[in-house]
């Protein structure tokens, strides 16, 4: 016998347990228990396994791992006695699960003691498999299960059918055998084996149209019958709760009657009656009552239309809503959702009520509430329901406000019926739980307010209202910097005046303190201080008075620990010290942003690829990029004002390169149009980089505008639009080009991950080849790496070898450093290039590219073009 | 359906659970934790049902015990409430009005009464009867086994003296 193990019997080490005082005691307590049980594992102690698994058990309760005893569960089980069997298949059933392997071994054992000949072992064995069996088991142990539900004694049948709910859940194929069986329960007397035969009936139908059919047509008079039986019985006292006998077995008949009775109405005419005297005479004075007339409704809401059942079930609901007790409100809350595709009329009936049940003091019912009330909401209601929750909102629990606020701004922006009111609605939002408001939302308001041209005015003095009110709500405030920077000039010059509006007097100065507190406040985090930055830039070309003192503010930061504010710092004050003649223009209104692209950008997934125009519409809102492209164009515009003109082709195509056309047009049309006017796009581009350009200004200009362009992401904000059309590499180009090399090289990691896709030859003429070799980067499908390599076929040697491609818009090309510029005779060697391709109408379009090779050779320029039309699909 | 039954203590310990819904060690612990923390915290007055992740939880304070179901969203609250006081009364019943001590030194028979009340997360029986009289028939299985056992090792105890 095992020397650790004898002391202690179950009843001591609890007691040892419970008297530790510490976690740490209590875990030493533990740890020389389970190394007893251990040692008593080992020795294959047998006098005391049923001991200890019962300490394991107590143990593994408390949380501590158990698993080394799932193996004595089996041999208990396995052992002959009642008193093994009993505790081996409780441990069983505790410590193991089905998804472990260990499970199976102990099939063999259920199914001797399914046919044991003492029905108690036969019990035990039918609990275990019922509650934790896995399909596997469930197919082996079926037959039995089958069998058993037609034993002689009603305890037996009873386990069987739950037993055998279990096991059509696991494998529904195996549901046409129960049928019959199951259909034979349903006539049974004894209530145990008519609840669990009805519940196997349920389950049944709800796995197998077959089986529905079937009680269908065969059960439902015999189930209505029973109901009625059960609802007039004298009084059982076995049964009895509350005065109501078996209310278990009535809602289980109603549920099965439901499932019965929805979408065929001989079968819902069949019981009518019935539910009609459940929904009278129940007595409602006793939860176990309500339950029944809370099933009841159901199921006269689920059934095939009966208009006077229906007026019956709403009202026990308008009842059950009005009750003081909160567990009978929350269940009518529930109810009334399912009612809502029923009978949405009766519904808004109780719409005062539900409103109150917003305000609840118990959290469940103020959540069911809302997600009513959400539902309750259309276009003829919107306007007071919204006041209502908006009146609430600055009442309400502050975690609660999350949900709340959530919910009103999905109800503002789903049916505002105009645009001034939604601004209205957002702007009492942002003011009240502004901090509680997800950052997609104040982008969608800013994205509205830009779009209601008639409003910026209006709008830009309410936020500035607001926000001498409630400055500690981030949202708001960013809302609000941002509109006073576009829209500056409306505040203090009150354009746009409204009749409900009350004039205000806001001067210039006025203006920039706001800013100047946004950015100084202590709990403003980086994206708002950025964007006050950018506001404060905008504002010193909109009131030129106040230039030194924002230039003062701006300095300010240019020893920040913050790159980004470091950065907009020092840039923003050479814009603002240094380019007086561009800044009025760079600094210009933003055009207005794209509501569509926008919806459908929030709609579909958050792509981290970035088609140019809702790479435009997502970095708006943070008023990061928000001197866009816009600039840049009127940058180029003056810049041919000052040189020696670009050809105007040349210019047109600028505005294409840098995806300076927010119209949609992609450049995909522009590819295919150019050559039909006869200027070919890509010459074009790279014309631009001609000696006419290489002056001084338009470098300058260039990189002020670069300067201006300091989003998180600077190389990216650039670089998306300009990538669409190419991506110059070369190290001899003309000035402007490097710029945009600048601009796009973003270094990329190489990655290979093998080719998924065959190599294809892209381009071959007599002196060059080029091989394409393509791979996906993990978790993107839309981004492509693909690997050039160049072969050289002539026997001279080229030197200064440049790779350039262009691409369509709906394409993002990213090109690495080539691995050389010389390429050797004959095929003696190879350059290497990665481009990254991303495509953003991935599934839709396939790749296309244009390419241009340049190169000397024995000391002469050779030039190559052509178009690669020939990738993989799928790309 | 019936996912998992817990009882938990006023302090916060556990003193049953039973799944009936695959759980890895790991999410049991989280779910106890987690549920806990949820109900422990809910006044007196307010409503039995907590919504958690897509289920609802339906407790009930009996002392210094809190009974919990998860049910699935389509299940009758109500109903649960009544299965909870179902299996109470039958533990009151057996250990002759139950206290939390019963169960935690008893913790295995509070186990056995609720397999013969629950299976597969649904309701087995609803006569507290006729469950008594099942434990009542297995325990005398039980006390009958052990007094053989006991009189065989007297017999052996006595023949090897």
């Amino acid at each position: 016998m095992n020397p650790f193990s004898s002391g202690t019997r179950l009843r001591d080490m609890i007691r040892a347990i419970r008297a530790c005082k510490t976690a740490a005691e209590e875990r030493a307590v533990v740890r020389k228990e389970c190394a007893a049980i251990r040692a008593a594992i080992n020795e294959n102690d047998q006098d005391y396994r049923h001991r200890n698994l019962a300490k394991l058990m107590f143990i593994h309760m408390l949380g501590y791992p158990t698993h080394f005893g799932q193996m004595e569960c089996l041999k208990l089980i396995a052992s002959s006695g009642f008193p093994e069997k009993r505790i081996g298949y409780l441990g069983l059933m505790l410590l193991l699960d089905e998804r472990q392997e260990v499970l199976m071994l102990v099939t063999n054992s259920l199914k001797q003691d399914l046919n044991h000949s003492n029905q108690y072992i036969v019990g035990l064995a039918l609990c275990a498999l019922g509650n934790i069996c896995s399909a596997e088991m469930a197919r082996d142990l079926a037959p039995e299960v089958e069998r058993l539900l037609q034993f002689r004694d009603p305890n037996i049948r009873k386990k069987a059918a739950l037993c055998s709910i279990r096991i059509i859940k696991k494998v529904p194929e195996l549901a046409e055998n129960f049928i019959n069986p199951a259909a034979a329960l349903l006539k049974e007397k004894h209530h145990g084996v008519l609840i669990t035969g009805v519940q196997l009936c349920t389950d049944l139908c709800k796995v197998s149209e077959d089986a529905l059919e079937y009680f269908r047509k065969k059960c439902t008079e015999g189930l209505v019958k029973t109901l009625k039986d059960v609802v007039n019985s004298p009084y059982a006292p076995e049964y009895d709760i509350a005065g109501i006998t078996d209310p278990f077995l009535h809602i289980r008949l109603l549920k099965l009657l439901r499932e019965l009775g929805q979408g065929d109405a001989d079968a819902s005419e069949c019981m009518n009656d019935i539910l009609a005297q459940v929904a009278t005479k129940t007595e409602s004075n006793k939860n176990a009552g309500n339950a029944i007339l809370y099933e009841c409704v159901e199921t006269i809401m689920s059934i095939e239309d009966n208009g006077g059942l229906r007026v019956l079930a709403i009202n026990i609901l308008g009842r059950f809503l009005s009750n003081r007790d909160n567990n009978i409100r929350y269940v009518a809350l529930n109810m009334l959702m399912k009612a809502i595709t029923v009978d949405a009329q009766a519904v808004q009936r109780h719409r005062a009520t539900i409103l109150e049940c917003v305000k609840d003091s118990d959290a469940s019912i103020r959540k069911r509430a809302l997600e009513l009330v959400y539902v309750l909401v259309n276009e003829g209601n919107v306007k007071p329901l919204t006041k209502e929750l908006i009146d609430y909102l600055e009442v309400s629990d502050e975690e609660f406000k999350g949900d709340l606020t959530a919910k009103i701004c999905s109800i503002v922006a789903k049916f505002s019926p105009e645009k001034i009111w939604y601004i209205d609605q957002m702007l009492k939002v942002l003011s009240e739980a502004g901090n509680f408001v997800k950052d997609e939302v104040w982008h969608a308001v800013i994205v509205v307010i830009s779009n209601a041209s008639d409003l910026h005015g209006y709008t830009v003095r309410a936020l500035y209202r607001a926000l001498q009110l409630s400055a500690e709500q981030e949202s708001l405030v960013r809302v609000a910097i941002w509109c006073i920077g576009e829209y500056g000039d409306l505040l203090v010059n009150n354009v746009g005046m409204l009749n409900v509006e009350d004039p205000i007097t806001v001067t210039e100065s006025d203006a920039v303190d706001v800013i100047e507190i946004a950015i100084k406040h202590h709990t403003s985090d980086l994206t708002t201080k950025a964007m006050a930055m950018v506001a404060l830039l905008k504002l010193s070309s909109r009131f030129p008075s106040c230039s030194e003192r924002i230039k003062d503010i701006v300095v300010q930061y240019k020893g920040s620990l913050v790159l980004e504010l470091q950065q907009r710092s020092i840039e923003m004050n050479s814009i603002i010290a240094k380019h007086q003649n561009i800044r009025s223009t760079l600094v210009e209104r933003m055009p207005v942003l794209d509501e569509a692209t926008f919806i459908g950008k929030r709609a579909g997934s958050i792509q981290a690829t970035v088609s140019p125009s809702a790479g435009a519409s997502i970095n708006l809102p943070n008023g990061v990029a928000k001197p866009t492209a816009a600039p840049l164009v009127d940058l180029l515009d003056l810049g041919s004002d000052d040189v020696p003109a670009p050809s105007s082709s040349g210019g047109d195509l600028l505005h294409d390169l840098l995806g300076v056309d927010l119209s949609m047009a992609s450049t995909q049309s522009g590819v295919n149009h150019a050559p039909k006017n006869g200027t070919d796009v890509l010459l074009d581009l790279l014309s631009i980089g001609s000696p006419t350009q290489s002056s001084q200004s338009v470098s300058d200009m260039l990189s002020s505008s670069q300067d201006n362009k300091t989003p998180v992401s600077p190389l990216e904000g650039l670089s998306s639009p300009s990538s669409n059309s190419i991506q110059p590499t070369s190290a001899g180009a003309a000035p402007t080009i490097d710029l945009l090399d600048g601009f796009s090289s973003n270094p990329p990691k190489q990655e290979n991950n093998g080719t998924a896709y065959p190599s294809v030859v892209a381009f071959e003429s007599s002196n060059l080849k080029m091989v394409f070799n393509f791979s996906k980067l993990p978790g993107n499908p839309q981004t492509t790496v693909i690997e050039a390599t160049f072969t050289n076929l002539s026997t001279n040697i080229y030197s200064d070898f440049i790779f350039q491609a262009a691409v369509p818009k709906f394409l993002q090309l990213h090109l690495d450093p080539a691995s050389g510029n010389t390429l050797p005779a004959s095929g003696n060697g190879s350059i290497t290039q990665t481009l990254r391709v991303t495509n953003s109408q991935h599934g839709k379009k396939s790749l296309v590219m244009r390419i241009r090779i340049a190169y000397k050779m024995n000391n002469k320029d050779v030039l190559e073009e052509g178009q690669i039309s020939n990738f993989p699909r799928g790309l | 359906m019936i996912q998992f039954v817990l009882l938990i203590s006023r302090q916060g310990k556990v003193r049953l659970t039973k799944w009936y819904s695959p759980y890895t060690q790991k999410e049991r612990t989280k779910v106890l934790r987690e549920l806990s923390g949820v109900i422990l915290a809910r006044g007196p007055k307010l409503c039995n049902f907590v919504d958690w992740r897509g289920y609802k939880v339906v407790y009930k304070r009996y002392a210094s015990l809190y009974f919990c179901m998860c049910i699935d969203q389509e299940d009758n609250e109500l109903e649960v409430l009544e299965m909870i006081h179902h299996y109470v009364e039958i533990l009151d019943r057996y250990f002759g009005s139950v206290c939390e001590l019963d169960l935690i030194f008893n913790f295995h028979k509070a186990y056995y009464i609720l397999d013969e009340i629950l299976i597969a997360g649904e309701l087995q029986e609803s006569s507290k009867k006729t469950v008594a009289r099942l434990i009542a028939a297995q325990d005398s299985l039980v006390e009958t086994a052990k007094e053989q056992a006991s009189s065989i090792s007297n017999i052996i105890a006595q023949a090897t003296k």
